[in-house]
């Protein structure tokens, strides 16, 4: 059903696979996920669909491994199936010609940006791109992030490729030389606290900011409530009412200790799947 | 062949009852609780019955069963005719016998009300749904021609399965689409493993699919593709997507990490099989001491399920009394024999917990009854400077669900609350074509009643489209 068609290795622990999913390849918009089991007794996990196939009614996800569901996925190869794949889940980017706008992706974030910033380029905008990862190895997708930029900044880390240092000091002195105060936006993908110090930055400066929560799910559709965050004065749903939610509103500290929740559970069921391995 | 017994003999004769798992031993693992009747306890009950010709249970069965007929069939050893006879009418005999609230239903009018022993219809269903399975005793489902219209089915509840049986049988293409990964509604997520085993429920759909009903899973109906897309698609529509979306008290605190809605709790363990972590990947949370809030079927479930998975103590927050508790009383026996201790009139106010979103205790308010409210039941006040903190570190809401707003289509009315408008007898929406029944028509209410709003609307369809 859901076959593999090719795999790419970008480093080690991160991989892009091309999937056949006739459905979600013919609806999807961008800063939509899926849900996937990798096999009957796996976990249900969000994947942020990275790129799109129409006619070839395939989408591109792009995983780093962060556990067992992950490294499963990780494990499997061009020519398997995934036991489940639903989608496309979530609401779409509001996409609109704002203008001038910065599209920040860190991480597996990158992925994750290139469908939104894709979308802001062919809407009118001008597209500044900030991708940032630890190190030259997690920097990919740079050529297509480029194709669909006006202008792209790449940040690691450590120095090893780009600008040394974290997306948001690159951001910073976008905002500090923003002169004209003519950046409309910012959209920023990518680990949870890298999210939170581009909402923390921003707001200085007083620009909207819409983040894509990678709350813990299960159903994705609005039936268990494990995705709630509090957004303003409110609880909301990641799956149903994200995953973009106002980076200025978001509960950072609830969302962040929510993430943790299985941390024990989640150990447990690595070790014992790297030793089953070996 | 057992021989009829003689009618006096038949108002002498004492109910039998069926054997449990005995609950020290039952906290300890997922099997199912009431150990099911035996050939000889199932002959012995089905002979009581009177065979009465005006039949007043089958009035109490939305599923119209063919009672006395089936349990004539029992006292005749004819096991297999039974099953037939029962799937007449309703496809999903195994999970009524075990989930129907029978006292309300068919053994609710029952002649034998009047002495204090109805017959015990649902545990003799249940008899003859487990000997089929177990005999591999597949239904001879008679279709009628094929009709070259097709019908899609919104959800694959109990609502959506029997839609989907009777209109398959009545010769219509039909295609369920259903947004989870395994079909079975609230059945397979919702419902514990020790109220009803999950292969009962898969083969129960394996008979649905064996009829020619198409199921495809992984679609979100209003995600995957909208209600109006496939209207168009289809010839007719039945919407049977539930009322799954979980509420929560609204009290400060709810956010914190070991809080859950009963529906994350409950499908983490029986869809996602949480309670066998790590074989199965999906993992749930344990809690020493448990607070689940709420007085329903659902809150037992919960409750249940948390001393199953290891829990030392588990409480039930509810704020009326137990004679108020909207749970069948044999859920409500069942959890107190399992140990569970019950808060009646008790209101919780706010959840408390450590900056790391652990849950530290519970603050409650105790409640009196005053006077009767809208619904009849006497609505409970609190007792001003009676709060006091309950020491817990995991709470599971478990008050209800409601209304989930993804499926939508044009001109298709809903209540204020969301619910899907329908007309009494038809099920049809105000726009043309497209039907809905079960919990997302009614509000959350049961597999019976979803099975029946389903047999309505299967009729409508098979006599307008
Ligand atoms: C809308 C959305 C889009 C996402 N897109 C991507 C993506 O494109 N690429 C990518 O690499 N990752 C993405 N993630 C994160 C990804 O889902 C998690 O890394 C994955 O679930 C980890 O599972 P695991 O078993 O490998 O790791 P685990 O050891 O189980 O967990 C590692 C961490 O991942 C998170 N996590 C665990 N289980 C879940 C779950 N069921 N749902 C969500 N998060 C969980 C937790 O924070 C946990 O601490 C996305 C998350 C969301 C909500
Ligand atoms: C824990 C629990 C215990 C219960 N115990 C009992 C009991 O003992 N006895 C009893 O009679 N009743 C009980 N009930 C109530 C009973 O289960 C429900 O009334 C009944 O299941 C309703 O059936 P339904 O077909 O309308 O919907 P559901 O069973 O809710 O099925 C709806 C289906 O639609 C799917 N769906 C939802 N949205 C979409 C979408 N957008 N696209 C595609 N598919 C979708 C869902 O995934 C689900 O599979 C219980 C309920 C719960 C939660
Ligand atoms: S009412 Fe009771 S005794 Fe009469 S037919 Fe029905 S089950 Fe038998
Ligand atoms: S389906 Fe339910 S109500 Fe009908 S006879 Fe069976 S147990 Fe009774
Ligand atoms: S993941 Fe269950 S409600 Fe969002």
């Amino acid at each position: 059903m859901y076959k593999i068609e090719s795999k790419i290795k970008y480093a080690e622990g991160l991989y892009g696979i091309w999937v056949d999913a006739q459905y979600v390849a013919e609806k999807v918009e961008p800063g939509q996920f899926v849900m996937v089991m990798t096999h009957e007794k796996g976990e249900r996990i969000p994947l942020t669909i990275a790129d799109y196939d129409r006619s070839g009614k395939k989408i591109f996800l792009v995983f780093l491994v962060a556990g067992k569901s992950t490294a499963q996925l990780a494990d499997m190869n061009e020519g398997d199936e995934l036991f489940s794949l639903v989608g496309p889940l979530g609401k779409q980017s509001e996409i609109e010609n704002y203008g001038r706008v910065v599209c920040v992706g860190g991480g597996t974030g990158i992925a994750a940006i290139h469908p939104i910033a894709r979308s802001l380029k062919e809407a009118g905008n001008e597209v500044i791109s900030i991708i940032g990862a630890k190190n030259k190895g997690l920097i990919f997708m740079e050529e297509d992030i480029r194709k669909v930029s006006d202008k792209v900044i790449v940040t690691t880390d450590d120095g090893s490729y780009g600008r040394k240092g974290f997306v948001t000091d690159a951001l910073k002195d976008l905002l500090d030389n923003d002169e004209e105060e003519d950046i409309a936006r910012v959209w920023a993908v990518g680990p949870a606290i890298m999210m939170k110090n581009v909402a923390l930055l921003t707001r200085g400066y007083n620009v909207k900011t819409i983040v894509s929560l990678n709350a813990i799910m299960v159903d994705a559709t609005g039936m268990c409530g494990t995705c709630r965050v509090t957004v303003g004065e409110e609880t909301k749903l990641t799956c149903v009412d994200g995953p973009e939610f106002d980076g200025h509103l978001v509960d950072w500290s609830e969302f962040m200790n929510r993430l943790m929740r299985y941390k024990p559970q989640e150990k447990i069921a690595m070790d014992l799947y790297m030793k089953r391995r070996q | 062949m057992a021989e009829p017994i003689p009618p006096k003999e038949r108002y002498r004769r004492e109910p039998r009852e069926m054997k449990e798992q005995d609950p020290k031993e039952r906290i300890h693992n997922f099997n199912e609780v009431p150990l099911g009747f035996s050939t000889e306890d199932a002959i012995y009950e089905a002979q009581r019955c009177l065979e009465c010709k005006t039949a007043p249970c089958v009035k109490g069965c939305p599923a119209e069963v063919k009672i006395p007929e089936f349990i004539d069939l029992i006292v005749k050893e004819d096991f297999a005719g039974a099953y037939q006879k029962i799937l007449e009418t309703n496809s999903l005999p195994a999970v009524c016998g075990r989930v129907c609230p029978q006292e309300t239903q068919c053994q609710g009018n029952c002649v034998f009300n009047r002495t204090g022993k109805p017959i015990n219809i649902g545990k003799l269903e249940r008899f003859v749904a487990d000997y089929a399975r177990n005999n591999d005793i597949r239904p001879q489902a008679i279709v009628a021609p094929k009709k070259n219209k097709k019908i899609a089915i919104v959800g694959s509840g109990p609502a959506g399965l029997t839609c989907a049986s009777d209109l398959v049988k009545a010769g219509y293409d039909v295609t369920i689409f259903e947004a989870l990964h395994r079909a079975g509604g609230v059945l397979v997520y919702g419902i514990p493993e020790f109220r009803l085993p999950k292969n009962i429920i898969d083969h129960e759909i394996e008979g649905i699919k064996a009829m020619g009903v198409n199921i495809v899973t992984d679609f979100v109906v209003g995600e995957t593709k909208s209600l109006d897309e496939i209207a168009d698609e289809f010839d007719g529509v039945f919407v049977a997507n539930g009322a799954g979306s979980p509420k929560f008290m609204g009290i400060p605190g709810e956010n914190l990490n070991d809080v859950y809605s009963a529906n994350e709790f409950l499908t983490r363990s029986n869809l996602m099989k949480a309670y066998l972590f790590p074989e199965y990947d999906t993992p749930i949370k344990i809690g020493k001491k448990v607070a689940v809030i709420g007085g329903g079927n659902v809150t037992m479930d919960s409750a249940r399920t948390a001393l199953r998975l290891g829990a030392e103590e588990v409480h039930v927050v509810y704020r009326r009394t137990k004679a108020e508790s909207p749970a069948r009383v044999e859920e409500v026996e069942h959890a107190e024999e399992e140990g569970v201790i019950f808060d009646w009139l008790t209101l919780p106010v706010r959840v408390l917990g450590d900056e790391k979103g652990n849950v530290t205790g519970m603050e409650c308010i105790r409640m009196e009854l005053g006077e009767p409210d809208a619904s009849g039941r006497r609505r409970p006040v609190p007792i001003e400077g009676s709060n006091f903190v309950m020491e817990c570190d995991q709470v599971i809401d478990a008050i209800g669900t409601q209304a989930n707003p993804l499926v939508k289509a044009d001109g298709m009315e809903k209540n204020e609350r969301g619910y899907i408008l329908v007309d009494e007898v038809s099920k049809a929406t105000t726009r043309k074509g497209i039907f809905a029944g079960g919990d997302i028509a009614r509000g959350s209410a049961t597999v019976i009643l979803a099975i029946g709003d389903a047999k309505k609307a299967a009729q409508a369809i098979s006599a307008t489209i």
